[in-house]
């Protein structure tokens, strides 16, 4: 199986790069960025056993830094 | 009196931060980031900067589970003396020895120069040979040097009186022009600064040397 996990800044965290994103956008003319986000995407190949509540302790102690980021997990068969 | 500089792959102020050790007068043993145990009798432990494990995931994250940071982490829970600097403060956040993170520079660009940054406490055992106030001369090198932390951890910093230096033209962001932290306990040290790269006239300047100046002299009377 495999677990899609997705780390993003929480909200109200300043992303500096998103923001450059954003701001390059502007300015090779797509109009109407508002506002861009920039994070992370890991894909994990796992034993069958494992679990979601497992793959959440993963993110707690590596995967996410949780004083910042925050994390989604997606369990694939 | 006896230093210990942590070395990862990617470590590369480790030499500079063991000369600033032994310069002030400890001897330094090197310590390889897969033992699992620190040499007996020791002072201090440095964490140095450089880019461990090529700042894979984030920077410090991989080198915080580190075999060698539980035994740092138990070493300052029996009240040991520990020193990170630049990539070894990244390391402290990371372990959670220090409060906050370290986030991209707010310009995005790697900063390499010398910055002027101010004393904020000479309460602790790594500022007491400077004076209240004082301002100094030290280069920074870092791409990931923003400080942030919330409300309530930054009025815990300033009603504790753990905010050791700041910088006097924030280069990168970081809140309330934080360079370096102390720990509840002000015997863990972490700032972005490198002190080690102040230490000897060749270096172009000398004010890092007070700080491992300190620290010799809080252990000798100790």
């Amino acid at each position: 199986m495999k677990a899609i996990v997705t780390v993003m800044l929480k909200q109200g965290v300043l992303d500096p790069q998103g923001e450059a994103v954003r701001s390059a956008l502007g300015s090779m003319g797509f109009a109407g960025v508002a506002g861009v986000r920039q994070g992370k995407v890991i894909e994990m190949d796992l034993d069958d056993e494992t679990t979601e509540a497992q793959v959440a302790e993963m993110c707690e102690k590596l995967l996410a830094n949780t004083v910042i980021e925050s994390y989604r997990v997606e369990m694939q068969p | 009196m006896k230093a210990a500089v942590i070395v990862f792959p990617g470590s590369n102020c480790d030499r500079d931060l063991a000369e600033g050790f032994g310069t002030a007068g400890f001897d330094v043993a090197m310590v390889w980031h897969k033992d699992t145990a620190l040499p007996e009798g020791l002072d201090v432990v440095g964490v140095p900067g450089g880019f461990s494990y090529g700042d894979y995931l984030r920077c410090g994250a991989i080198a915080a589970q580190s075999p060698i940071m539980r035994a740092v982490a138990a070493f300052a829970d029996r009240g040991g003396h520990v020193l990170g600097v630049c990539n070894g403060f990244q390391v402290l956040c990371e372990t959670r020895l220090l409060p906050g993170v370290l986030m991209r520079n707010s310009g995005l660009k790697f900063i390499c120069r010398v910055e002027p940054l101010i004393v904020a406490t000479t309460e602790s055992v790594f500022t007491s040979a400077y004076g209240p106030g004082a301002q100094i001369m030290i280069p920074i090198a870092h791409h990931d040097g923003n400080y942030q932390i919330d409300d309530a951890g930054l009025a815990a910093l300033r009603a504790e009186d753990r905010i050791a230096f700041t910088y006097r033209d924030n280069p990168n962001g970081s809140r309330a022009d934080i360079a370096g932290v102390l720990s509840a306990n002000r015997r863990v040290m972490g700032m972005m600064p490198h002190p080690e790269r102040a230490a000897d006239p060749v270096h172009g300047g000398t004010d890092g040397v007070a700080l491992f100046a300190s620290l010799a002299q809080a252990l000798v009377a100790a």
